[in-house]
């Protein structure tokens, strides 16, 4: 065991990379949920995502183009949950598992032929100087694009849900959709907008496992991080900053684990690999005595009478 | 313009009729979905919903549906109790993994001792580890009020890294030359879950499920914990007000979907599976969760669900080895039937009428 092999800089580095997958997700959940609706598809999304983004910048050579994709199928595929939930008043629970359980099989199909296939590169921000300062350099300049847009994510959603007049009517749909059309506001519109952008994030997420984390393409590669990301809006009391510190948290174990394997530490892989999903039942139970910050509507569906 | 109209009660006729149109409307578009991928649809349809059945190699085909249908129906049965009040286990699969994982350890703990009574302690011991699988949710939520739903999801992840450890190490075979996987129970006759009817396909996990289907009938129909069951999903308010305890009712619920799930955990390892090994679960687990809602949560539905999905099953093998369809097209074809029966519930709920816009 070598436990001075770890370098604390790249450590921190590379934690930042495991959470974006996470936050991204995170963060279109957050708002998803913040409109009255639990969608527990988020997996399937970002499974979409992975493959659609993957392929895409496979064929055309530009990651940008994936992640556009991405995004682009995410929100498409969300709209299958819009069907059940908004359109035919399904339960959301059954709803999510459906979305899950067909985006897993559907982007095995769609994948089958870019297993073993390299992606494109993406270039990381290098700007000169700036890059190249130690310590700083690496964890705080030396990233991918998408990484800067995905706090940059949290922060628009902040401010949004804060400031904006857009946010205030968001937040009043997800705590009472009754009073809400009562003042005139379109219920199921807005939600449908909500799903769309949770399901973009979702997208934008998995192409980000497959097209910077991993990089490469495999069946089921989101192994839960989907699921990761429902329980860190859970963490996060509905707030997008606490879903960025959440995110880092998750990323952190994640990494640290991987580390402590490559270190070969004395304890089985297994359990190492475990570790992840034992912290988020952890994080779940301390925080789940607190659910007053809980949108007042999560879960239910409206159904306007008149 | 299309008006919904909420009916004050379900249709019962429609409420029976939806899963049937359901699978209608996916052989439908899995028949184009086959067709995209450039397989005839119609030899594809028939190919998984005939050939098993009444094809050439039927005799062949017959009790494997009994071998996967078992399975499922145990599992989905646990699961409907919960549905049903609104407790959502969502992780049979790792409840299932554990009874596998606890049961083989039970059995191969008496190896290659022989007795009479190794494989009923093997059956208690997986009923056990599925249970303890699915308590660990249960108890979160009544003393910390934890979401189970991603609780025993997480719960899955970590049941298979176990599964890992297990067939890579401590129920590893010590003559298995190296290779990962326990020792194979099917070679040991005390823990042998084999044909009680040679050819047949029944095992005691399809005795078992069968057991479990008559059970739950009589629970939700007969039994007070059934009634209390369903008035807690259907009026949680009146439930309350019934005086039911919806603590008692989260571990009652839990607890039996994971010991089931555990039973047929048990029941594939010592039996069709033979082994722990680390690609043992295929998934059981999330399946029976679209055989609880397509068998309307109902026992003798979802004993009709389960054949119907143990025959997508097989004659998805059929199809992937004679039209060279892939797997993955199955599980797609599984997610739709789910899709379209959640979908077309709207007709069970709501009143589709057609009204002209008044301009008021």
């Amino acid at each position: 065991m070598d436990l001075s092999a770890i370098n604390p800089i790249l450590l921190i580095a590379s934690l930042m990379v495991a959470a974006t997958p996470i936050l991204l997700a995170a963060i279109g959940e957050l708002v998803v949920e913040k409109s009255g609706v639990l969608n527990l598809g988020v997996e399937g999304m970002m499974i979409i995502g992975a493959v659609a983004g993957f392929a895409t910048a496979v064929e055309s050579g530009s990651p940008w183009l994936g992640f556009v994709a991405s995004a682009v199928s995410g929100a498409v595929f969300s709209l299958l949950f819009v069907l059940l939930t908004q359109v035919a008043k399904a339960n959301q629970v059954a709803s999510g598992l459906a979305l899950t359980l067909t985006g897993l099989g559907l982007s095995a199909l769609l994948g089958q032929s870019y297993v073993g296939v390299k992606p494109p590169q993406m270039g990381k921000l290098d700007i000169p100087v700036l890059s190249d300062l130690p310590v700083v350099g690496p964890i705080l300049f030396g990233h991918d694009p998408i990484l800067y847009i995905g706090i940059a994510l949290v922060a628009a959603v902040w401010a949004l849900l804060k400031y904006t007049r857009a946010g205030l009517i968001l937040r009043a749909v997800g705590e009472s959709h009754d009073a809400a059309h009562a003042l005139g506001y379109k219920v199921i519109r807005i939600r449908v907008l909500a799903i769309m952008f949770g399901g973009a994030c979702a997208g934008l997420g998995g192409a980000y496992i497959s097209l910077i984390r991993v990089p490469q393409w495999t069946e089921g590669m989101t192994a839960g991080v989907g699921w990761i990301a429902l329980a860190l809006v859970v963490f996060a009391s509905w707030k997008p900053w606490r879903a960025l510190l959440g995110a880092y948290l998750f990323g952190g174990v994640t990494v640290v684990q991987l580390n402590l394997q490559a270190a070969g530490v004395a304890i089985p892989v297994e359990y190492l690999a475990m570790s992840p999903y034992v912290i988020t039942i952890i994080v779940l139970v301390i925080l789940s005595a607190d659910k007053s910050s809980a949108p007042a509507a999560l879960g239910r569906n409206f159904h306007a009478s008149r | 313009m299309i008006m919904l109209e909420k009916r004050p009660q379900p249709s019962r006729a429609w409420s029976l009729a939806t899963p049937l149109v359901a699978v209608l409307a996916t052989m439908v578009f899995g028949g184009v979905l086959f067709a995209a991928l450039g397989k005839d649809p119609i030899e594809a349809i028939r190919t998984i919903f005939w050939e098993p059945l009444f094809g050439e190699f039927a005799f062949y085909y017959r009790p494997q549906l009994l071998v996967k249908g078992a399975p499922l129906v145990l599992i989905a049965i646990g699961l409907s109790l919960g549905f049903k009040a609104g407790i959502w286990n969502i992780g049979a699969e790792g409840q299932y993994i554990m009874g596998a994982i606890i049961g083989a350890a039970v059995g191969l703990a008496f190896y290659p001792y022989e007795a009479w009574y190794i494989f009923p302690l093997m059956v208690i011991a997986g009923a056990l580890g599925g249970w303890v699988w699915a308590m660990i949710p249960a108890f979160l939520k009544v003393r910390f009020g934890t979401n189970e739903i991603l609780v025993s999801l997480m719960l899955v992840y970590i049941a298979e890294q176990l599964l890992a450890s297990a067939s890579l190490r401590f129920l590893k075979n010590p003559e298995g030359f190296g290779f990962p996987g326990s020792r194979n129970l099917q070679d040991y006759p005390s823990a042998f879950n084999g044909e009680l009817i040679a050819g047949s396909g029944m095992h005691w996990g399809v005795v078992t499920a069968l057991i479990a289907v008559i059970f739950a009938y009589v629970l939700l129909n007969r039994h007070m914990l059934g009634f209390h069951i369903r008035l807690t999903g259907e009026a949680p308010r009146a439930a309350k007000f019934a005086g039911v305890n919806p603590s008692r009712l989260i571990l009652l619920c839990l607890g039996m979907s994971g010991a089931l799930a555990g039973l047929a955990g048990l029941f594939e390892v010592a039996g069709p599976a033979g082994q722990i090994s680390i690609d043992f679960n295929v998934g059981y687990g999330f399946t029976a969760i679209i055989v609880a809602f397509l068998g309307r949560l109902h026992p003798v539905g979802i004993l009709l669900a389960g054949g119907l999905m143990a025959l997508t099953y097989i004659g998805g093998d059929i199809a992937q080895s004679n039209l060279g369809l892939p797997s993955a097209a199955i599980q797609v074809f599984q997610g739709m039937l789910l899709f379209f029966l959640l979908a077309l519930d709207l007709l069970t709920n709501f009143r589709v009428t057609l009204r002209k816009v008044e301009v008021a």
